[in-house]
């Protein structure tokens, strides 16, 4: 498909390439080569891929990244050139390190004793982030015009920009991280209360029974609790799932009836850490509270070849479908206990294709579906 | 043979098969009485299943056919195909489950990091699949034109057309129970027709004049390491054929899908004990059919060999017995090349699926698909290239073409993951160019067997079996090129190692990054 693309894009411009087209074209694309490596952040490494790109788009005798700490990039003229001028890049920089300004130097500031050499003049940009200086664009020619300033000052912020997007995906990563573990901690407060209630009415009545469900329960905290590992299988969340379900059908007695149909092919399959315990909790909320009749929920895995399929099912109230879209677009937090959070999850671990599938109508049902790929790079399950 | 009656038995097969895909898609139970850790697959199930799977035509007729013509060297053919699971479990079972791969693709990206390593793996796996598909489709012919009269060509098209519209409505899939439901139905019509005539001639009212005519070319036949049929340097060929069972099993697409149902890397270890005894009772009949075939249906040596299983039952009792015991081959038969068919197309399709298809598609339609039409594109796909290949090529025996499945698939998957497991300073320049230059050599060897392999000596005894030359250049590719390219061994290579080697139940770090 991309060759296809690429076809399109040659015959068009046999058709109309002024030459100011060509010269917009060949610097998008110098740019574009260069902003996948600015967006890792402002590593040396990154910096060092990226330095060639901006050379050329700048397309000086050699250009220097460097941060408050010393050079973190060199590209252009090498040998004892380099040496010479990366050693005082440094110096060069300060000013506009400690000031945001842009600044211009000229021969004596900038040219050393070799009168071969072509770095004699340079123009410093500063690379803002967050109004924040954290590095310059350092670019040696032979002499200085304004265009070269003005060219310099564009590239240091379009690097800025994408540096930025760095930072904001890092933050994305450390924002779905602080939501994993909230979601971990919100293990109801209410079903615990509740489950405890329950399990306390048995222990007169039945105190076998009473034992079991606390073996059940501190098994279940025991599992909902952990830390560290941010995969399972999916017969183990099944597992933590049935104990949940245990607990509440001690508290619903006859009204919660559960069916599984659980293709035992897709147990070994890993799925994020309590994906579809939440789903559960939802499904027994919405299926049973507030009416008085028996409530179904259905739970099911297939196999689907290259994935699993994973559906929890209720017969209960259902909800209005955008109150569910605005749950999942994360603009509402309402009642539906995690549903916008496994669904981000999902996305982040997954992508795009596998969030949540949600089928609901008032006084419908619910059905919330998902699917899980059996095999993803990088996602192992851990004990 | 009666026609009526075996089609009778071929439809019964493809209505149990059915039957038990619906019903175990049906089976519900309430958390009271049941738990997911009882519902697991047991190691017996799936031995069951893999065997069900791994049982082609080749096997259930072609094996026959080899030993009736060319006599005992190819009883290697039997020990070879179990034997190719004792390398798997030797080497590989338990690694290979460990590494949470589904698909050899899925093992080369997570061993290699290399979406390159992975292509070249994808279009191997594509490869292989259609190269095992031809003879099953061959040995579809086969029975319906023994079965009815009909051309060849009607038969695999019937065949062809039954397994997409299974694979691709979810009938046959995957499911455990099916596939091993296939290995009982198969041994079962393998060994009923051999029991009936032992029962009969004990009470003497067969003669089976094989064991007195061991005289002349009968003797020969009998005669290891002999020509017989025609094939030189028997030696060569010998050794080849077994390198190439015994390490191409583990390369085989379809097998490999089932070991990720194993919960861990010890269940998938006994699974595969269980399927080398399963293996191992199956392949004793075959060459049971070839001994009495040579006595019974001796005019079968020059012509259609491989139908010996077939027409065995009705030399032996005309009349109603041989028809029914016939049908009951017939149908055994026809689930054989039913249940491989469908486990190599599933395992084709879902590579074509999700490395070739699926990003096309969207951004074909912006994302605007489901995701089971591409499976069903894939299906389709994956199906019609065998049976245009199918078409164009000439009759070539049946477990050859199966052999040189196997020679592709151990000059290959075999050394990428042999070495991948076992040898931390494997580099991923040295994995792609062990699995292009095995490929391109064994693929090629492939290719002129196919358009037409040379007629005598040396040269038609490396083109007919290239493993024994294919499968060690792969191999020193693989650690040549790893010495001399270090650079490119992958940054997490020791970690995943101790991933593919601990038990599952040790507590180690097992993240894919390496500690800082």
């Amino acid at each position: 498909m991309s060759g296809y693309g690429r076809g399109v894009f040659a015959r068009r411009r046999k058709h109309f390439g002024t030459p100011a087209d060509k010269a917009t074209y060949a610097t998008l694309h110098t740019a574009s080569l260069a902003s996948p490596y600015l967006r890792e952040g402002l590593t040396p490494a990154a910096a060092g891929k990226a330095s060639r790109h901006l050379r050329d788009l700048l397309g000086t005798a050699a250009i220097a990244i460097c941060d408050s700490s010393g050079v973190l990039a060199w590209d252009g003229v090498g040998g004892a050139y380099e040496s010479n001028h990366r050693r005082d890049a440094r110096s060069l920089a300060g000013p506009t390190l400690r000031t945001g300004r842009t600044a211009v130097l000229g021969v004596h500031d900038v040219a050393c004793g070799d009168p071969q050499c072509p770095i004699r003049t340079a123009s410093v940009a500063p690379i803002v982030i967050e109004e924040r200086v954290v590095a310059v664009l350092v670019a040696y020619s032979e002499r200085s015009s304004a265009a070269l300033v003005r060219a310099t000052e564009e590239v240091a912020r379009w690097v800025s920009g994408q540096v930025e997007l760095a930072e904001l995906n890092k933050e994305r990563t450390r924002a779905m991280e602080a939501e994993l573990r909230a979601l971990r901690a919100q293990i109801s407060p209410h079903f615990i209360y509740n489950a405890l209630a329950a399990i306390a009415s048995f222990v007169r009545t039945d105190p076998e029974r009473a034992r079991e469900l606390l073996l059940e329960f501190a098994d279940f905290s025991r599992y909902a609790l952990r830390r560290g590992g941010e995969f399972t299988t999916l017969a183990d969340e099944l597992r933590n799932v049935e104990r949940y379900l245990v607990l509440e059908q001690a508290r619903f007695g006859e009204r919660l009836t559960v069916s599984l149909q659980i293709a035992p092919e897709v147990l070994p399959v890993v799925v994020p850490f309590l994906v579809v315990q939440p789903l559960v909790e939802n499904a027994v909320r919405h299926g049973l509270e507030g009416t008085t009749g028996i409530g179904r929920i259905t739970i099911r895995a297939r196999d689907q070849i290259n994935e699993a399929e994973i559906s929890v099912e209720d017969d209960g109230a259902g909800s209005d479908p955008e109150v569910i879209r605005a749950v999942l677009a994360g603009e509402s937090s309402s009642d539906s206990i995690g549903l916008g959070n496994v669904d981000a999850r999902l996305r982040q671990v997954y992508g795009d294709a596998y969030g949540l599938v949600v089928e609901t109508q008032v006084d419908a049902g619910t059905k919330v579906t998902f699917r899980i790929p059996k095999y993803s790079s990088g996602v192992h399950a851990s004990p | 043979m009666s026609s009526a009656m075996s089609l009778t038995g071929i439809g019964l097969v493809i209505v149990a098969t059915i039957g038990i895909g619906l019903f175990g898609l049906r089976i519900s139970r309430t958390t009271s009485d049941f738990y997911v850790a009882s519902r697991a697959v047991t190691p017996r199930w799936n031995a069951s299943a893999i065997s069900g799977e791994y049982l082609s035509a080749a096997s259930f007729l072609g094996v026959a056919g080899l030993v009736l013509v060319n006599g005992a060297d190819m009883l290697w053919f039997s020990v070879g195909y179990t034997v190719g699971y004792l390398m798997l479990l030797v080497l590989v079972a338990a690694p290979l489950r460990r590494s949470g791969a589904y698909t050899l693709p899925d093992f080369a990206e997570t061993r290699f990091q290399s979406a390159m390593v992975r292509r070249i793996c994808s279009g191997l796996v594509v490869g292989i699949g259609t190269l095992y598909l031809l003879p099953q489709l061959r040995g579809a012919g086969l029975t319906f034109q023994t079965v009815t009269g009909a051309p060849p060509d009607v038969g695999a098209a019937v065949v062809a057309v039954i397994v997409v519209i299974n694979v691709a409505a979810g009938g046959m899939r995957s499911i455990t129970f099916v596939q091993a439901f296939q290995y009982w139905l198969k041994l079962t019509a393998l060994a009923t027709p051999i029991f009936v005539i032992l029962i009969a001639w004990r009470s003497g009212d067969h003669q089976i004049g094989v064991l007195h005519s061991l005289q002349g070319a009968a003797a020969e036949w009998a005669e290891p390491l002999s020509t017989a049929g025609g094939r030189d340097h028997p030696l060569y060929s010998t050794y080849s054929l077994l390198l190439a069972l015994c390490f191409g099993t583990m390369g085989l697409p379809h097998v490999l899908v089932r070991f990720y149902t194993n919960p861990d890397g010890r269940a998938a270890r006994r699974t595969t004990v269980v399927v080398l005894a399963l293996l191992g009772m199956f392949y004793l009949f075959p060459p049971v059919y070839a001994i009495l075939g040579r006595s019974f249906a001796p005019d079968l040596v020059t012509g259609a060999a491989d139908t010996v299983v077939l027409e065995l039952p009705s030399r032996i009792f005309p009349g109603t017995t041989g028809d029914l015991l016939g049908a009951l081959v017939a149908a055994g038969a026809f689930a054989a090349f039913l249940s491989t068919s469908s486990g190599l197309t599933v395992a084709i399709a879902g590579v074509i699926d999700q490395d070739l298809l699926r990003t096309r598609l969207t951004r074909l339609t912006g994302g605007d698909y489901l995701a089971v039409n591409s499976f069903r594109i894939a299906a389709l796909l994956a199906m019609t290239v065998p049976y245009v290949a199918f078409r164009l090529t000439g009759a070539l025996s049946l477990a050859d073409t199966v052999g040189l499945a196997f020679a592709v698939a151990a000059s290959t998957f075999c050394p990428m993951l042999v070495l991948g497991i076992w040898w931390r300073r494997m580099s991923t320049t040295g994995a792609a160019a062990g699995l292009i230059v095995g490929g391109v050599a064994a693929s090629a060897a492939a290719l002129i067997n196919v358009i037409g392999a040379p007629t005598a000596g040396w040269p038609r005894a490396l083109v007919v079996q290239p493993a024994a030359w294919t499968m060690p250049l792969a191999f020193l590719t693989v650690i040549v090129v790893s010495k001399l390219t270090p650079q490119s061994i992958p940054a997490g290579a020791a970690r995943s190692l101790v991933r593919l080697h601990t038990p599952e139940a040790v507590n180690v770090d097992r993240n894919p990054t390496p500690l800082p």
